[in-house]
């Protein structure tokens, strides 16, 4: 029981620090931090992995075997050794020092990006080719189909892979705290390093700070799925890939 | 910044003696934690199979604490706040055999149990519902039919999510380098600490990971192919 209380003292003591790190007196940390990066990282991968998809969809060999490369060396490379990576070749690159915060989201948006183009790719695949047949023989060039009729659809069913897509997101910027980069476990090391006499309760408040906000945007992301789910189901089977919100979309585009 | 010199990193007695046993670091984490998670992963998978509602929650509760949080949390729970509260003689224990390493081997085993369980769940999901009462039939107990007839299908069902699992799980061992422990991710930091070739050190380690990685996902997609394992529904 005093462990839970210890708990609480620390959370009263310091909830500041976790929310917001040391904001306005240093850079902004904590939590605050965690979610800005999330958001950060997985919007501006977004673009990237759509492009990346649509390269290794693609027929031509110059766009596909870079993509391809790319996709393979992410995924196969720990995503610590690619924030080693970036924080070594950025500052050459730029020829300036650049913030912990600005090296983490290059390597989220590189990492997330190979990650969410698999997502990507498998959306388009998974859409009845059908679609493309018909956008093409209603006029669309392969460009405009795709991005009028098949991304839009494709997008759609992705949503809730997207967003779990973004807890992992969530999950991976604790990394962060290998190059000192101030957010949220950043936040919870400098702690215990001030107070060091309480790593359990510290590590205990952290793990579940994590967990509920990762929790409830995966329970967000189930229910999405099954209403997602129970649309297409609902749907005529033979044409599980249109769905309605995006009918308007198409005939604005024909 | 010197030239690029590959082999005044890899030929240096030191630094490759370093880079070596950080490898087999690695090596030992992966394995060890490989080996517990897929061995917690079938027991969490019977115990969750039993009738018996609140063993179910409890492990459904498990899999979710290991999901939701993130890995080097865990990690770090274990290390700097598990260890701070076990009894002072197992600490003493743990400090003189490398207990950065065995922490590391049962936060990340226990932790990608969890995911196991899950990858070997659905596995069990697409198994025709008849092979359970047929086995029953047939005269199997409950872990009879479980062992004999179930899990081995399960498994094949699996087998792509696990070797998915498998490959995250080797690249998650390069977290044991934030407690402390001397695996490949860490020797590459000092041997570019002392020998200031950040760009050949980062080289080396890169084409390890991805070796090991697209072997594993290539021996993966070879198993996925077999016709043994295509026809086991």
């Amino acid at each position: 029981m005093s462990m839970l209380s210890n708990m609480i003292t620390i959370i009263e003591d310091n909830w500041l620090l976790l929310l917001i790190g040391q904001y306005p007196n240093g850079p902004l940390g904590g939590i605050a931090s965690t979610l800005i990066l999330s958001v950060l990282g997985i919007v501006l991968a977004f673009p990237l992995s759509v492009l990346i998809a649509l390269a290794r969809l693609s027929q031509w060999k110059v766009l596909n075997w870079p993509a391809t490369a790319l996709v393979y060396i992410v995924r196969g490379v720990p995503l610590l050794m690619l924030i080693l990576w970036v924080y070594f070749l950025v500052p050459l690159l730029i020829g300036d020092s650049v913030p912990g915060f600005v090296t983490m989201l290059c390597t989220l948006v590189i990492y997330e990006g190979a990650f969410l183009s698999e997502i990507v790719r498998g959306g388009i695949i998974a859409l009845p080719s059908g679609q493309m047949d018909a956008a093409r023989a209603l006029g669309h060039s392969h460009v405009g189909a795709m991005r009028y009729v098949i991304l839009p659809q494709a997008l759609y069913n992705m949503m809730p892979s997207i967003l779990s897509q973004f807890v992992s997101t969530i999950k991976e910027t604790t990394l962060g705290y290998v190059i000192n980069v101030p957010e949220l476990t950043f936040a919870a090391s400098q702690l215990n390093n001030r107070l060091l006499t309480k790593p359990f309760e510290i590590f205990a408040i952290l793990a579940i700070v994590y967990f509920i906000v990762c929790w409830s945007l995966s329970e967000v992301a189930n229910q999405l799925e099954q209403r997602i789910q129970k649309q297409r189901l609902g749907d005529d089977p033979s044409d599980a890939g249109a769905l309605q919100p995006d009918a308007p979309k198409m005939q604005g585009a024909t | 910044m010197k030239g690029f010199d590959l082999l005044a990193v890899l030929t240096h007695p030191q630094f490759s003696q370093m880079l070596l046993s950080g490898m087999k670091m690695t090596l030992i984490i992966a394995l060890g934690s490989w080996m517990l998670a897929m061995s917690l992963g079938f027991i969490l998978l019977v115990i969750r199979m039993l009738p018996f509602k609140p063993a179910d929650q409890a492990v459904a509760g498990y899999v979710s604490y290991h999901r939701n949080v993130p890995t080097l949390v865990q990690l770090m729970l274990w290390y700097f706040g598990i260890a701070n509260i076990l009894p002072a003689g197992l600490q003493i224990w743990l400090g003189d055999h490398n207990g950065e390493a065995i922490f590391a081997i049962v936060g990340l085993g226990l932790c990608q149990a969890a995911y196991f369980s899950e990858d070997l769940r659905s596995g069990f999901r697409s198994i025709q519902p008849g092979q359970d009462e047929a086995a029953r039939a047939l005269g199997h107990s409950y872990l009879g039919a479980m062992a004999y007839v179930l899990l081995p299908q399960a498994f094949r069902h699996a087998l792509p999510a696990l070797i998915n699992h498998t490959v995250s799980l080797f690249k998650n061992s390069s977290l044991a380098m934030a407690i402390g422990v001397a695996e490949l991710t860490h020797a590459v930091k000092e041997v570019e600490n002392l020998s200031f070739r950040v760009f050949e050190a980062y080289l080396i380690a890169t084409v390890v990971y991805l070796a090991c990685s697209l072997l594993l996902m290539a021996v993966g997609a070879w198993l996925s192919r077999d016709p043994a394992s295509a026809e086991a529904s």
